[in-house]
């Protein structure tokens, strides 16, 4: 399978054949714990979720904000490590060969795991990209090479701090698609400002064919749908986290409606992004 | 040409950062920009006579420098073996070397035009440091400090209040040193724009730990000066405490390619270093990624970062800088560690031996000056950095001491 036909390719192809930007959801692997996480992640697709983002647990996420802070922590406490993160996804491909999947992390716990014995563990479990939030350009060798040999996308960050002299730095070795950062600073602390982002999608455009997400600052299906009519996909993250956060007991387990909380919360994520086709 | 001693240690880090694997610029996106402007500006301000002239006088009039290289008899008569030295660096203006590096990055950032600048603390000595020079600068201070060690450290935060710095709790993670430089980085991908980031050792992304070297390298040149002086020759062995390690790496660097000189760096062993309470990452880590560089690390099999552990909260951080994994590797530096216990006696003894109270931080150095120094013959000559005094510890050095009924 070459890079130009895998599944994060074939899925834009398809998002722009009906018309529509895509839906990228964020979970954190094994938040609240692994079975919960699982059984979240399976429902996913028919919710309405477009991509699949799995945050790949850190013990210092320095790049996000509290809600994934948090959701780390519950799911280093449940037990997750990089090799539960990798067999989710395994299972998850059980059910679904379709839906692509991006782990996103910081780089220790890969470098720690080996890089190629990561690389070659996640692709047979069908993983299909990768946003490490701690590896710019500047350490391309480290593992964005690597994972682009391996036919693993490399997934960058563009951001507000990033401007047309560093763009070419930033999306050479990129592939799969472009997430860019709607503000500068951690995930889930602001709000979306749609009508920068406008402008930014477009600044992109000029640099890049490849599809574009937008992320940071994503909270409701009203700033989804803008998002998607603007941009190729809208990511949501911190929101769907702390949905999670908000169905469990005070020792952290789960309490009986969450799967539903969150796949509920998903589809009228969904609905929105919908509706911008009409509005598109 | 193919063997693996270098001919030189003092070239580091190549254009990329890296002192051989360690080191780099492993930081967001977000910050590159900001980290790649750092660098540009400090080498500018590196080559211009003007800028050191500047940092020199700084040094010379407000943090009175140089710092005594002073004999310390009785306690060498006392070891019975080596001639001892401290470099007198707890007499700089706000009691520890931090000042040097924090003077040097301030000036930096006035180069940049920057006014806003930020810092991560834990003991709160970098905190007290920086916030002073902010005050020297009219700059606006913001300092991240754990919730924990704000606890601790209540005098160093009134200080860095007094100083007009704003004291931000991190509660976070665990609540100590690594979140809060967590936090001040998470704080500055949000500001990247208009702030500096004043990191307190010789770590984070590439050109900090090369830059912080550079400022504290002061306590080395003046060291090298100061026994040529003395005794007419180089030392034979230099000893440093290591946290992050920046006041090791500022006297161990204008000697590391002669020969002759031994250097021992000396983490802390915490309880001991089979409990896993300690803060060796050397002795007792492997490398990884963390904080913008990689090097050696604290972490578990997946790859997660442990807390560290030590008696002394300057100390208390599960990394070191790059350069000093590299030194460790190549053989150059020998690192060593001393518990929580041995810093205590070691604490008790330089202030009834010297009249000087030293801060937990060169305690730890002292109490392995107290295994190597009898080894040795009285014509060695051996200099400890005693970088930091121990107000700031009185209060829980006492409590300690009562408690085992030494005192």
């Amino acid at each position: 399978m070459s890079a130009t036909d895998s599944r994060i390719t074939r899925r834009f192809a398809q998002l722009k054949a009906e018309g529509r930007g895509g839906l990228v959801t964020f979970i954190t692997a094994g938040d609240p714990d692994p079975e919960v996480s699982a059984k979240i992640l399976q429902g996913l697709p028919a919710a309405g979720a477009d991509l699949i983002e799995i945050g790949m647990p850190f013990s210092d996420p320095m790049a996000d904000g509290p809600a994934i802070q948090a959701a780390s922590l519950r799911a280093l406490k449940s037990g997750m490590s990089l090799a539960k993160t990798i067999a989710l996804v395994r299972g998850f491909r059980a059910s679904d060969s379709d839906t692509p999947i991006i782990l996103m992390g910081y780089y220790n716990p890969i470098y720690i795991y080996g890089v190629d014995r990561f690389l070659a563990d996640a692709k047979a479990a069908g993983v299909d990209g990768l946003i490490i939030v701690d590896l710019p350009p500047e350490e391309d060798v480290e593992l964005c090479l690597p994972a682009l040999k391996a036919d693993i996308a490399f997934i960058r960050l563009a951001t507000p701090t990033t401007d047309d002299k560093r763009l070419p730095t930033v999306l050479s070795n990129t592939s799969g698609f472009v997430y860019y950062v709607s503000f500068t600073g951690v995930t889930g602390t602001k709000s979306i400002d749609s009508q920068h982002v406008g402008q930014a999608v477009e600044r992109l455009r000029r640099h890049t064919d490849l599809p574009i997400a937008v992320g940071f600052g994503i909270r409701t299906p009203e700033q989804a749908q803008a998002i998607a009519s603007i941009a190729d996909a809208a990511v949501v993250g911190s929101a769907l986290v702390q949905v999670i956060e908000s169905n469990i007991d005070e020792a952290g387990r789960a309490l009986p409606g969450l799967v539903d909380a969150a796949l509920g919360f998903v589809a009228a994520l969904a609905g929105g992004v919908r509706n911008a086709r009409s509005a598109a | 040409m193919a063997s693996s001693i270098p001919n030189t240690y003092r070239t580091g880090p190549d254009e990329s950062g890296h002192f051989g694997i360690f080191g780099g610029r492993f930081v967001a996106e977000t910050l590159m920009p900001l980290v790649l402007e750092v660098e540009a500006a400090y080498k500018a301000a590196k080559a211009d006579p003007k800028f050191q002239d500047e940092f020199a006088y700084y040094l010379k009039h407000y943090v009175g420098r140089p710092s005594p290289l002073y004999y310390a008899e009785r306690l060498t008569r006392h070891f019975g073996g080596a001639k001892l030295y401290f470099k007198r660096d707890e007499l700089n203006h706000t009691g520890a070397h931090k000042i040097n590096n924090c003077l040097g990055q301030a000036l930096v950032a006035k180069r940049m035009g920057k006014t806003e600048i930020i810092a991560e603390t834990g003991a709160g000595q970098h905190g007290v440091a920086t916030a002073t020079v902010c005050a020297l600068f009219g700059m606006k201070c913001k300092v991240f400090m754990g919730a924990e060690d704000i606890e601790r450290q209540q005098p160093n935060v009134e200080r860095m209040r007094l100083l007009g710095a704003e004291v931000v709790p991190v509660t976070s993670g665990t609540s100590t040193l690594k979140d809060a430089m967590n936090e001040a980085l998470r704080y500055w991908v949000a500001m990247a724009e208009t702030h500096f980031y004043i990191i307190g050792t010789v770590a984070g992304p590439h050109p900090y730990p090369a830059m912080v070297r550079d400022f504290q390298s002061v306590i080395g040149t003046e060291t090298r000066e100061q026994m040529m002086e003395a005794e007419g020759r180089l030392p034979d062995s230099l000893i440093a405490c290591i946290g992050g390690g920046s006041n090791a790496m500022g006297l161990f660097f204008p000697f590391l390619d002669d020969a002759s000189v031994k250097m021992y760096g000396v983490e802390a062993a915490g309880l001991g270093l089979d409990t896993g309470k300690h803060a060796a990452s050397l002795t007792g880590g492997r490398p990884g990624v963390l904080h913008g560089n990689r090097t050696y690390l604290l972490q578990n099999e997946d790859g997660q970062i442990i807390d560290a552990h030590s008696i002394s909260a300057g100390l208390d951080y599960p990394g070191i800088g790059p350069e000093h994994s590299w030194l460790h590797e190549t053989g150059r530096v020998s690192y060593v560690s001393a518990t929580d216990e041995e810093a205590l006696d070691s604490f008790k003894l330089c202030a009834q031996m010297e009249g000087i109270i030293p801060a937990l931080e060169p305690s730890h150095a002292l109490a392995y000056v107290a295994k190597l120094a009898p080894t040795l013959p009285a014509d060695h000559l051996m200099v400890m950095n005693l970088c930091g005094r121990g107000d700031k510890d009185l209060a829980a050095v006492l409590k300690h001491l009562k408690a085992r009924g030494k005192i």
